[in-house]
């Protein structure tokens, strides 16, 4: 599909969104992701960033608005799925993105939906764990990974899939200082459009050139992040963080 | 935390074609449950055994397990030979032990035992995603497979959420007891873990979305079947045979 460069890839008009029972927690929300822009988004808990990349991905609709992914408009789920195919999204939690037995075949899991051979899938599999440097764990058991193995596992499930854009939701939840390290370096080598949602400004501020927050349903972009100053003690000797 | 024990080995039996171990564990205890004859089950507890000592698995986790199911066969003796009438037995004060459910519970034992040795033998020494996958070749319901599996998957996720719903009762003074209050709290810990087993499965299914699911799972477990496979296929057909024509023949 040809798409002009300077058409926006995630264009969202005046999305509108609540859970029953309770007030709107996107009010009129407006959004447009180009590509190659990384983008961060930081905001409080409840204000509707995991809602957001839900939206997007079609696993909720909105109450009123428009979506426009790859120039054009989607609705129906039957819209959503060459969204799905294009998009990657990496949940919160990763036991909800690992299902199957072992780790290959949840890696493979995706390239089979796309329709890639079980050889193909196999070594596609195998290339993306290879990539992220978990080679030998092909075989193993998914829930018996520890946490940041299911993370960096989650993490090749999505890329398996060689989408063109990345939805990152909170990636470095619940990671040791190591696990973070590696997915930190993993998103500075790919070439790829990303939003990702975290706490972390040092982790933003090293993996995206934007940083948005959220007030009141709408996304703003925040500039008072970047003169953010990192004034704090380090309880933890043995794990310091980077500081850039 | 639940765990496969039996599943990883080097014996003959771990390397048997699954399938084929499936199909001849099955056929094999229909023959012993439908059996009533002592040669028989005699026959059939020594051929376990015998699958079970090839098996190559720790006696004593096994002998384990068929405490468990003798427990249970322990009550049948309890209750059966007293109650089930006929001609008795020997007498014991004023209750008098039938001679026919004396010989029931007897054929049950060695049923029990014969059936249990044959399956943690042949079954229980493979992974339960093997387990899956086989069944998926054998022809079984895609819908019962995928329960399998996504029960074997999540059941340790759920027991988990379990945990942390009674630790986080336990660390403000929770203690159980036989009144209202330790009733209504068990009731909520169920409740909630219900509600959240919900929300993962729809969590879930989201995630199987995002990823292009459309309803079909995909196995990538080749299966092989070696002449070891088709030896003991031979040797289990012949054993079903010889079993069957003991039982039912004369």
């Amino acid at each position: 599909m040809a798409l002009k460069t300077d058409e926006p890839l995630i264009h969202l008009k005046g999305i509108t969104f609540s859970y029953p029972g309770a007030e709107p927690v996107l009010d009129g929300l407006d959004l447009q992701f180009r590509r190659g822009e990384k983008l961060g988004l930081v905001a409080p808990n409840g204000s509707g960033k995991t809602t957001l990349l839900h939206i997007i991905m079609g696993l909720l609709k909105p109450d009123s608005g428009q979506i426009e992914i790859f120039g054009k408009p989607v609705r129906e789920e039957n819209d959503f799925l060459e969204v799905r195919h294009r998009i990657g999204l990496l949940f919160q939690d990763s036991d909800d993105q690992l299902f199957s037995p072992t780790v290959l075949e949840d890696v493979a899991f995706g390239p089979l939906n796309l329709g890639k051979s079980k050889q193909e899938a196999i070594d596609i599999a195998r290339k993306t764990l290879a990539y992220l440097g978990l080679d030998g764990f092909e075989s193993r058991i998914t829930f018996k990974l520890s946490g940041g193995e299911k993370r960096l596992v989650s993490l090749a499930t999505v890329l398996a899939m060689e989408p063109e854009v990345l939805l990152l939701d909170e990636p470095l939840n619940g990671l040791d200082a190591k696990t973070r390290e590696a997915i930190t370096q993993i998103l500075a080598l790919l070439d790829l459009s990303y939003i990702i949602i975290s706490h972390d400004i040092d982790f933003l501020a090293t993996t995206t050139n934007a940083i948005y927050t959220m007030q009141a349903g709408r996304i703003l972009l925040d500039n008072k992040l970047y003169a953010h100053e990192h004034v704090h003690v380090h309880p933890h000797g043995t794990y310091p963080h980077k500081h850039e | 935390m639940i765990s496969e024990p039996f599943a990883t080995g080097e014996s003959i039996i771990h390397r048997l074609d699954p399938r084929i171990r499936i199909v001849f564990a099955c056929a094999y205890c229909f023959v012993v449950a439908f059996s009533k004859r002592f040669p028989v089950l005699l026959a059939a507890v020594a051929i376990s055994s015998a699958l079970m000592s090839i098996s190559g698995l720790s006696l004593k986790a096994v002998g384990k397990r068929l405490v468990l199911v003798n427990g249970l066969v322990l009550f049948l003796w309890a209750v059966v030979p007293l109650t089930y009438g006929g001609e008795p037995f020997f007498q014991i004060g004023r209750l008098s032990v039938s001679r026919a459910g004396v010989l029931l519970s007897a054929q049950m034992t060695l049923k029990s035992n014969a059936i249990l040795l044959a399956f943690i033998a042949l079954i229980a020494t493979m992974t339960s995603a093997t387990l899956g996958y086989a069944l998926k070749k054998l022809a079984v319901p895609q819908k019962i497979i995928h329960l399998l599996l996504m029960n074997y998957r999540y059941v340790f996720v759920i027991e988990q959420e379990y945990q942390r719903l009674i630790r986080a009762a336990k660390i403000r003074g929770f203690r159980p007891k036989t009144d209202l209050h330790t009733y209504r709290t068990y009731a909520y810990v169920i409740g909630m873990l219900l509600v959240r087993a919900a929300s993962r499965a729809q969590r879930v299914h989201q995630a199987m979305l995002c990823r292009g699911f459309n309803g079909r799972f995909f196995s990538l477990q080749k299966f092989t079947t070696g002449s070891n496979s088709w030896i003991f296929s031979l040797v289990m057909t012949i054993i079903i045979i010889g079993l069957t024509i003991l039982e039912w023949s004369v």
